[in-house]
């Protein structure tokens, strides 16, 4: 557990891409196989869930501190993270780190779902009381807390393939899909050379940057594929042993989210691997993103869902023919495949082919553009023809030529302080946009989009024009007018304003405006009524 | 009992009517005394000023160098229309004091800031028994334990040993006023040469001018040879973070003393290496601990976390209210002081003000006891 709670720290610490490598990298030479087994599945999302209610494992924690419950969220909301927040509360050990190795404590930890309520108490603060503070603060990630450390799935790889010398895109395809720590081992997963038997198992999806500059700097446009860029979810779609599997781009298995796509498993010969995106799709035409975003996210689909936000899925690529992975043919000849396919089968209605978008001129496209949102696309992909299929974001072969966002200018009215690395500092804020009434209405809460000077700025403004207190909510002063870009808007019951709009971000701060110049909720109709 | 507490929340300063005095002001007033030379404490442009003896040296380079200042020894007494002021040492920083004020059997202590731990430069901590305690709250919530003063030193000797092996320079970054001269005292010094920003380099010298025991620095210049930077130590303040000053010490890796490190949430969005805990205010327990000791039974509650702590002191059996302040602004007030410090001019006053505002002075502090 030291080891692995010092590698945790570490890479905490450092936010350079090179040294986490190189840090994780150390790990998988020194760690034993077991322990590494389990890293890894801490570092590619995938925690076992223990069965325990934070609600009781906070009480344990305010009770062995010696401090009342209001005390213990006082300290929560100053932290910022759960885990950290008790090992700092709990008295402090005098054992400097427990000896037991990280596996040891995954198998202490699986004992819990077994037990009554007393007896977890007791395993937790016996646990609690062997370990040192920031094995504490690890040991409580592992138990309940989201194991998010700054590091991407990209990096592990990177890692991972350095320390086995292996291919970075073969450790890529291995650490993905479904499979159990407990199930399996750091061999047969990582190092195993043989047959491939996991029939769920995804390929690592290949990225778009955006284009940089004008499109005409990408060359002749000969060499070149453009479709829409659709609104919906990348998703990959696999048909091997008889079973359909869909993944979606969070690497999350989605397949029972989408009855609509079920039919794919009678219409898809043995062995299919398809990259395309999952949309909203009524009337024979697909739909903005927040039709989608009624049904995703739900946990039980309702009949009514299903009939007012239908899905179909938009083929644009195909990884894998006959059981054979085709990623390494060009663009071109994958596309080709595609056609194929498609036109073998019987006509689908939700199994779409993405079209080539014909084009001799780039002006053609420049043209075509800021049509868009009339085909419920965000833009257009531009694919290099004679491109391989690539592991994560490179650059190169596929863009992405987005149209711009919408935007209003509106006034900062709420704000909360951020967690993690913003922990303490007011980064989370609503914005609203002024009523026929004269009335500031919120209408979208955004954290990004400002530099760490701005934050710090905004930050000093909000600690000195504090109205209210609700909770961990302040009331501010409206005074700040931001730019608020989205990506697309809807009307919603659910808010105040009418209004929802998806994707909100700062796209920058309008120093240069009074709050009573911002816009108000008609302009921000104005835009509903454009774009619908 | 005085009609009016004998100590006021006036939003100008902690005041004392009835002999008409305030306590770190943050306009000028007439007749201040300062707890310590912090400058959210020490601000400039009262007529005069009274302070402990070792703050002196700071309030003369911070405020000017003529502002008409009287000092005073740990113990001393005063009395200003019948009400006995004393300085009670803080342990804060050097020269920092409580300020103890007494009128008709009430005692009443404003502590500025404090900690408890002996930190081998100031003057340590003495708890003074009073009925009203007022008490800073920078760090008063639960999560915050220091460790103890030498391991993070150690810490901070390994770093550098670290540092040196990978031929890089430490640069490790603090308040000027306070934490280096408590750095300074307590890492070992594996070099001859330490270098330090203009900040520290001048506060450093005035306080060697006037007797305090610390190692000499040596400035960094635009003409420093940049070489000579390899494994070797840099203190600089806060503000450097991110400037183009701190460019000239590539490779280096970067260090911060505060006690906001014990949070990693601070700690990251600092984007530094290394985050030492180490801070000048007390901790929890500490914190607990003073206000205890005091024996106050009505506990007011400045600068920091105000409302959790009044509460927490209330469901403990301790009359306890908040008060807003000015103070605890340490970190801004540093980010100007580099500034300031460069133009660092007096306060516009003529001569003939001053002199007669000296006499009058000496006129309002009566008696003088030891």
């Amino acid at each position: 557990m030291k080891q692995f709670a010092e590698l945790f720290m570490n890479l905490d610490r450092t936010n350079k891409t090179n040294a986490k490598v190189e840090l994780m990298k150390n790990y998988f030479l020194t760690a034993s196989d077991e322990d590494k087994l389990w890293a890894l599945t801490l570092f590619t999302g995938r925690r076992p869930s223990f069965k325990v209610n934070r609600t009781q494992v906070k009480e344990w924690a305010a009770e062995e501190a010696g401090i009342p419950m209001w005390l213990f969220q006082e300290s929560y909301h100053s932290v910022g993270d759960l885990g950290e927040t008790i090992s700092l509360l709990l008295p402090r050990s005098p054992i400097q780190g427990s000896d037991k190795s990280l596996t040891e404590w995954f198998h202490y930890l699986n004992m819990l779902p077994g037990m009554t309520d007393i007896e977890k108490h007791d395993h937790i603060i016996q646990a609690w009381m062997q370990l040192s503070q920031h094995e504490t603060f690890v040991f409580n990630k592992l138990l309940m807390g989201s194991f998010r450390i700054g590091v991407s799935q990209t990096l592990v790889v990177r890692a991972l393939a350095e320390a086995t010398e292996t291919d970075s895109n073969i450790i890529a395809h291995r650490v993905m899909g479904q499979w159990d720590p407990l199930q399996t081992t750091f061999e047969t997963l990582i190092l195993d050379k043989g047959e491939d038997d996991n029939a769920s198992r995804p390929y690592p999806f290949f990225l778009a940057y955006p284009v940089e500059g004008d499109v005409s700097g990408l060359g002749n446009p000969e060499d070149w594929f453009a479709e829409w860029k659709w609104d919906g979810i990348r998703s990959q779609i696999i048909f091997r042993n008889g079973e359909l599997f869909i993944w979606t781009r969070g690497e999350e298995l989605s397949t029972e989210k989408f009855p609509e796509l079920h039919f794919l498993s009678s219409v898809l010969p043995e062995g299919t691997v398809l990259d395309g995106e999952i949309v909203s799709y009524t009337d024979n035409r697909p739909m903005p993103f927040s039709v989608l975003q009624t049904r995703i996210g739900r946990k039980n689909l309702s009949k009514k869902a299903l009939q007012e936000a239908p899905v179909a899925f938009i083929a644009y690529d195909i990884l894998e023919v006959d059981r054979k992975d085709i990623r390494s043919l060009t663009q071109q000849e994958r596309r080709a495949q595609l056609e194929q396919l498609h036109h073998s089968l019987p006509v689908q209605p939700f199994f779409l082919l993405s079209p080539l978008i014909q084009f001799k001129e780039w002006n053609e496209l420049h043209d075509l553009h800021p049509l868009s949102r009339q085909h419920a696309a965000e833009g257009f992909m531009i694919k290099r023809k004679n491109s391989t299929y690539q592991v994560g974001r490179k650059k190169g072969d596929w863009w992405k030529w987005k149209i711009n966002p919408l935007s209003v200018d509106a006034v900062l009215i709420y704000a909360q302080k951020g967690s993690g690395r913003r922990a303490e500092l007011f980064t989370d804020y609503t914005f609203a946009v002024w009523g026929d009434d004269g009335k500031l209405i919120p209408f979208a809460k955004a954290y990004s989009g400002l530099t760490d000077v701005e934050i710090g700025q905004v930050d000093y403004f909000i600690k000195r024009n504090v109205l209210e207190k609700f909770g961990p909510v302040r009331t501010v002063k409206p005074e700040l007018v931001f730019e608020i870009g989205f990506e697309g808007i809807n009307e919603s019951s659910r808010h105040k304003s009418g209004i929802a709009v998806r994707f909100p971000r700062i796209l920058r701060w309008r120093k240069d405006k009074k709050a009573e110049e911002a816009d108000t909720l008609e302009n921000l109709k104005g835009i509903l009524e454009t774009y619908r | 009992m005085p009609a009016q507490p004998l100590l006021q929340f006036t939003g100008k300063s902690i005041y004392c009517s009835v002999a008409d005095v305030h306590i770190d002001p943050w306009i000028p007033v007439d007749l201040a005394i300062i707890t310590h030379a912090h400058s959210d404490h020490a601000r400039g442009g009262s007529r005069h000023y009274l302070a402990h003896k070792d703050s002196e040296p700071i309030l003369r380079l911070r405020l000017g160098a003529d502002i008409s200042l009287q000092t005073v020894e740990y113990g001393e007494k005063f009395v200003i229309n019948g009400v006995t002021f004393s300085l009670h040492p803080a342990g804060h920083i050097i020269g920092s004091a409580q300020i103890r004020v007494e009128h008709k059997g009430e005692v009443w202590v404003a502590s500025g800031d404090y900690k408890l731990e002996n930190d081998l430069v100031c003057t340590p901590f003495e708890p003074v028994k009073c009925n009203v305690f007022i008490t800073e709250s920078t760090f008063g919530l639960p999560i915050y334990k220091w460790r103890p003063q030498q391991e993070i030193m150690s810490e901070i000797d390994n770093w550098w040993r670290q540092n040196k092996r990978e031929d890089k320079a430490s640069v490790l970054m603090g308040y000027s006023l306070g934490k280096m001269q408590r750095i300074l005292k307590n890492i070992e010094l594996q070099d001859k040469v330490l270098y330090a920003h203009g900040a520290i380099y001048r506060l450093n010298e005035r306080l060697r001018e006037a007797g305090f025991d610390l190692p000499e620095l040596t400035l960094v210049t635009k003409d420093t040879d940049k070489k000579l930077f390899r494994g070797s130590l840099i203190l600089a303040p806060p503000s450097v973070d991110g400037s183009t000053w701190i460019r000239k010490f590539a490779p280096y890796s970067l260090g911060y003393c505060s006690g906001w490190m014990a949070l990693r949430g601070a700690k990251n969005r600092r984007a530094v290496d290394q985050g030492f805990v180490l801070s000048d205010h007390v901790d929890w327990p500490d914190l607990n601990t003073a206000v205890r000791e005091s024996g106050a039974e009505k506990v007011y509650v400045t600068h920091g976390y105000t409302s959790i702590f009044s509460r927490w002191l209330n469901e403990n059996g301790i009359e306890a209210g908040e008060v807003h302040t000015m103070y605890g602004n340490e970190d801004e007030n540093e980010e100007e002081e580099t500034v300031q410090d460069q133009t660092a001019a007096a306060p516009q006053s003529e001569d003939e003000d001053l002199i007669s505002g000296t006499n009058n002075l000496n006129a309002r502090i009566g008696e003088t006891e030891a």
